[in-house]
């Protein structure tokens, strides 16, 4: 192969590829946190013994789980604003979509960690005459944080390299500012590999700070 | 026994599905009485006891603590409204065999926690109560450990100990030396023992039968759902009338008194 690498083009417009990594990583915090609320939400209803909390919160769920993500997207920014007779901003839509999905996966993951915690731990609080949101919150809720953290970590990775599908929408994150990049360089192979090594160093990143937050909420085990 | 009864069960069933594990049980405590509960391994032992403390709903029967009936009764209906239930659970003290303590929580923390979110006392002097209660027990140097750490009987200790903070009327004990490694048995039942010569009134599930002679005011041999046999330690343990009770204690041989 006796291509000629020059990254002059591209990092001569590196500010419109730190500008997309702002922008994705503005859309991933707000999407996750988004995303917890959901996730909280519909792991209550799932928790519920009641059918009627119960049952919508596992259709939600199981929808999101068997569906393509892409599909999300195009749903909140081509199909629901037909539904809603308004148009929606790329980044809107993009939100609805990533925190309604990460919300699905997080709900299974703060359901796990809260049946995770064996029968003796319920009956230990009930035992010293705690009630039931005592017991939840004293109890419960703190050790079942310390199992949600690697799975809630992996889900919220997932959900980062995700919002790349933003782009589809032309929402102006990493990839799509590539994507600009690259029309006016003409120099895909840069481009391109430039902003897998940004999403690299992102995730790397993101992940020393998971492991030290790990390391914090599992001290006693 | 003369005195007004602490703890009375009137016609108490359980069922679990079909599965008919207490079939009519009538039986009253009074206050000091030490009772332990002995039978073969899923007569309903422990489901017994923990319907005392209502850890199990009951299928039917009553209990009353005090003179004063459990539940509330509603048009011949009878729930058990929860603050009412974390009440009795409270003047209750329940020691477990797995001692489930919480192990995200220090040993100190551990015994503090129900007196600060159930009895609402102020962290000092829920302090101050857990330091004492853990001096009886003999932990006082390990306020600061993680009961994980801890050997499991120093863990039964604890959840002892725990247990004795909320000042509980009666308490419950589940076979509380059965997950225990035999060497760290004693020290489990010298704790026992202790609460025993404080006049504390006590039902304890055993298969110690060397312990219960020493240790009970009345044996309870239970079994196919009843109190098969009730009596003394010497009755039951040494004189059983019944055959199913001679049977049960010969597979157990010979235990030194
Ligand atoms: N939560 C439950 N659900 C169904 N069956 C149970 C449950 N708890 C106990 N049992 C059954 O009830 C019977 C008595 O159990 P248990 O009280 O634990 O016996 P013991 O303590 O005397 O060994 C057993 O057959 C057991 O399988
Ligand atoms: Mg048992």
């Amino acid at each position: 192969m006796d291509y000629s690498w020059d990254f002059g083009p591209v990092l001569e417009r590196f500010d419109m590829l730190a500008l997309g990594l702002l922008n994705t990583v503005k859309i991933a915090a707000v999407s996750i946190v988004l995303g917890v609320l959901v996730g909280l939400v519909l792991a209550m209803m799932r928790l519920s013994t009641r059918k009627w909390l119960n049952i919508p919160s596992l259709v939600f769920i199981e929808f999101y789980r068997n569906t393509p993500p892409i599909v999300h997207f195009f749903w909140f920014f081509y199909a629901l604003p037909v539904m809603l007779a308004v148009s929606l901003d790329p980044y809107v839509a993009a939100v609805l979509a990533l925190s309604t999905q990460s919300g699905a996966f997080y709900a299974e993951v703060f359901r796990g960690g809260i049946v995770s915690i064996e029968r003796g731990q319920w009956e230990g609080g009930r035992a010293l005459g705690m009630t039931h949101s005592a017991l939840m919150r004293r109890v419960i809720v703190p050790q079942a944080i310390a199992r949600m953290v690697p799975p809630f970590i992996e889900r919220s990775f997932e959900l980062l390299k995700t919002t790349a599908l933003a782009s589809t929408l032309a929402y102006a994150d990493l990839l799509y500012q590539a994507m600009m990049v690259n029309a006016e360089t003409f120099r895909p192979l840069e481009v391109y590999t430039t902003i897998a090594l940004m999403y690299l160093v992102l995730l790397v990143t993101a992940s020393q700070f998971a492991r030290l937050a790990e390391a914090r909420l599992t001290a006693y085990q | 026994m003369t005195g007004k009864p602490i703890l009375e069960v009137k016609g108490l069933h359980k069922r679990f599905g079909d599965h008919h594990v207490l079939k009519g049980i009538d039986f009253t405590v009074e206050p000091g009485e030490r009772v332990a509960i002995i039978g073969g391994s899923g007569s309903g032992k422990s489901t017994f006891l923990r319907c005392m403390n209502f850890m199990e709903t009951l299928s039917e029967g009553e209990i009353w603590l005090d003179g004063t009936r459990i539940g509330v009764e509603k048009k011949g209906t009878v729930t058990y409204p929860e603050k009412q239930l974390c009440q009795v659970r409270e003047r209750l003290g329940m020691v477990f065999q797995q001692f489930n303590l919480f192990p995200h929580m220090s040993v100190l923390n551990n015994v503090m926690e129900g007196l600060v979110t159930v009895q609402g006392k102020s962290k000092p002097e829920a302090r101050r109560i857990a330091e004492a209660e853990l001096a009886k027990v003999g932990l006082s140097e390990k306020h600061d450990a993680w009961p994980g750490r801890l050997s499991g009987g120093q863990q039964q200790r604890v959840a002892i100990a725990r247990a004795l903070s909320m000042q509980p009327e009666i308490l419950l004990f589940d076979e509380p030396t059965s997950s225990l490694d035999p060497e760290l048995v004693g020290e489990v039942l010298r704790v026992i023992k202790q609460l025993a010569e404080e006049g504390r009134t006590m039902l304890l599930v055993t298969h110690e039968l060397g312990f219960a002679y020493h240790f009970a005011t009345k044996v309870i041999f239970l079994a196919e759902g009843v109190f098969h046999e009730v009596g003394t330690p010497d009755e039951i343990l040494k004189h059983p009338k019944q055959a199913r009770t001679q049977d049960f204690l010969r597979r157990f041989g010979e235990f030194a008194f």
